[in-house]
């Protein structure tokens, strides 16, 4: 297999996946994000600590977030809407997958692109019509790569990018979500 | 009253000894008999029902081989019927299974239960309804379908829905009237969804990952081009990912006299309605993958790479003069829209069919050879206990040892290494 350089490190992944194989409780993470209402519908989140391999870890530096609605929900526009993070989380998530199978398969990547639209009749989340759905009736994602691989290869690649994808899985099928008042 | 039993008798509850005892009386263990035989290696053949039990028993009624008569063989015993392309029903397949063992002369002892195996005094001790053995060697032959696999989901359905397993299913007829839900698309879910459907049934399929695989490519029984082009024959040391490979799901395919392809394509041509996985319940709803376009997806390229590779075989054994043009099947069509949940409590569900696998018993086994996942640790049969092995286990040695054309081989070679461990302890 020639060597390619999508610059993902699949040897360590491949190399986790068999410690972890054997010590499921180091493989238990958990993921956490703050918010701050700032005023309106404006929150700000920040990201930095999470828990994994048996102990607290840190991103290397605190990432914050701005959430808010546009100016035709008649809020502030100082973020993007949460329902719009679910799209920058599904199309970062998939196009990681995309890389790291590349890598494991030997397929050099040139670019990849995607466009993600979310389908949404926000009558649900304005409670005009309770048989309207408040999430996405259906998002649709397309990719465009150059790559030196064909056509099957290319399309396996982005089938198997949403087999092992977290934020594809969290999307399509149900979590369980608690949501409490300390 | 047989020689070893009249002397137990008289000793009380006296521990038989043989050289090898078999556990399983289906073509696995059968085949193992045949060249223990061979070997003249003292043996015994425990079954706990009669010769071809899980065939008689546990099958439905329209149940035929996924494989070809052609391909029906067993050590010394070839189909010599009139119907090589056909495909075996059930009743077919006991009676020649129960013919190989009175031809082969099996010492095969019905009715016999193994409640336990253990290791003891440099071999192992068997328990069974009838008394205690003790060999040096042991063939596990119980085969990999001893359970249904079915999902913890069946405890959230409600009381008023009827719910049955593969054993359970018979016929249509058996099911109450009304919607049926068949959870599975391999080959039992396309299989029992297309005849339930038949009976006018609406039916409904909820699809997980699958492997989808036309009934004949360019003029041939596609298990033909498994045989021929040495998919088959791929070794389990070279497989890349083995414990996937041995977790694959039977393929869709029916032994039908037509020879028709039973595709997802071809049950919704019927009017059987796909849906994505079966993923929670809740309040009484069935909650459903919205995911399902992928796994059409995935198993439309796997199929189309295998096609590829029989095309290549094909082109480089100069057989494609023979042949038939190379084909190409219509993608899986994916609804407009699947819809992502169903309520149980309406009424529109009569009956759950769990089409969802099976898992082998091993609950007899004390010894410590079962994983966390309730599979045998083994290295090509040889299992990781000294005088251990194991036969009718899928990939066992090669893709072709799931199929009833791979017995043979493997039986051969895992009683070569049982005598060679004989040999070396002496």
């Amino acid at each position: 297999m020639t060597a390619v350089t999508n610059g993902v490190n699949v040897q360590a992944l491949l190399d986790a996946r068999e410690v972890l194989k054997g010590a499921p409780e180091a493989a238990q993470f958990t993921w956490r994000a703050s918010a701050k209402w700032q005023s309106g519908v404006h929150s700000t989140i920040k990201v930095q600590s999470y828990f994994g391999l048996g102990e607290e870890q840190n991103h290397k530096e605190e990432w914050t977030f701005e959430a808010d609605h546009p100016e035709v929900f008649a809020a502030e526009d100082n973020g993007i809407t949460p329902i719009e993070y679910l799209l920058v989380g599904l199309a970062s998530c998939l196009t990681g997958g995309i890389a790291s199978v590349a890598e494991n398969r030997g397929i050099q990547l040139r670019s990849v692109e995607s466009t993600v639209e979310g389908g949404h009749d926000i009558r649900g989340i304005l409670g005009a019509d309770s048989d309207v759905r408040n999430g996405y009736n259906d998002i649709k994602v397309t990719f465009t790569i150059d790559a030196d691989a064909s056509r099957q290869e290319i399309e396996a690649l982005v089938a198997q990018s949403q087999k092992r994808s977290a934020v594809f899985d969290a999307l399509t099928n149900p979590t369980n979500v608690t949501v409490e008042v300390a | 009253m047989p020689t070893r039993a009249l002397r137990k008798a008289l000793r009380g509850q006296a521990i038989e000894r043989t050289t090898t005892v078999v556990i399983g009386g289906g073509q696995a263990g059968l085949a193992a008999s045949y060249f223990l035989s061979d070997r003249s290696i003292d043996h015994v053949v425990l079954e706990r029902g009669e010769v071809a039990n899980s065939w008689r028993r546990e099958r439905w009624d329209s149940l035929r081989l996924l494989t070809p008569n052609w391909q029906s063989r067993l050590p010394g015993l070839r189909y010599e019927g009139p119907d090589p392309d056909g495909y075996m029903t059930v009743s077919e397949v006991t009676e020649f299974i129960e013919h190989f063992a009175k031809v082969s002369r099996a010492p095969v002892r019905t009715g016999v239960r193994v409640t336990s195996v253990r290791r003891a005094d440099d071999g192992y001790l068997v328990t069974t309804s009838h008394g205690e053995i003790h060999a040096p060697t042991v063939v596990i032959a119980s085969g990999a379908c001893n359970q249904a696999a079915v999902p913890p989901l069946r405890d959230a359905v409600p009381v008023s829905v009827e719910q049955v397993t593969p054993f359970g299913y018979r016929d249509p007829a058996q099911l109450p009237d009304g919607g049926v839900l068949v959870v599975g698309a391999s080959a039992t879910g396309v299989q029992l969804a297309a005849e339930l459907r038949r009976s006018g049934r609406p039916v409904t399929v909820s699809v997980g990952e699958h492997v989808r695989l036309p009934r004949t490519y360019r003029g041939r029984d596609v298990l033909w081009w498994m045989d021929a082009s040495g998919v088959w024959d791929q070794r389990y040391d070279e497989v890349e990912d083995l414990t996937r490979a041995r977790r694959l799901p039977s393929p869709q395919l029916v032994g039908t006299p037509e020879r028709t392809t039973l595709d997802l394509n071809a049950l919704a041509s019927m009017g059987v309605e796909l849906l994505g996985r079966w993923a929670a319940v809740r309040d009484g709803r069935a909650l459903f993958s919205g995911g399902l376009r992928n796994v059409f997806s995935l198993a439309d390229l796997k199929m189309e790479r295998l096609l590829d590779t029989f095309d290549e075989w094909a082109k480089a054994e100069g057989y494609d003069a023979e042949a038939g043009s190379p084909e190409r099947f219509p993608s899986t069509r994916v609804p407009e829209s699947t819809r992502l949940q169903l309520d149980l409590r309406s009424g529109e569900i009569a009956a759950i069919v769990w089409a969802t696998g099976f898992r082998p018993d091993y609950g007899w086994l004390d010894v410590p050879v079962v994983d966390a996942k309730g599979h045998l640790n083994h290295e090509g049969g040889v299992v990781d206990s000294p005088g251990l092995y194991a036969l009718g286990l899928p990939v066992l040695r090669r893709r072709r040892s799931t199929f009833i054309c791979g017995i043979e081989d493997d039986a051969r070679e895992v009683i070569d290494h049982l005598a060679r461990y004989l040999a070396v302890r002496r």
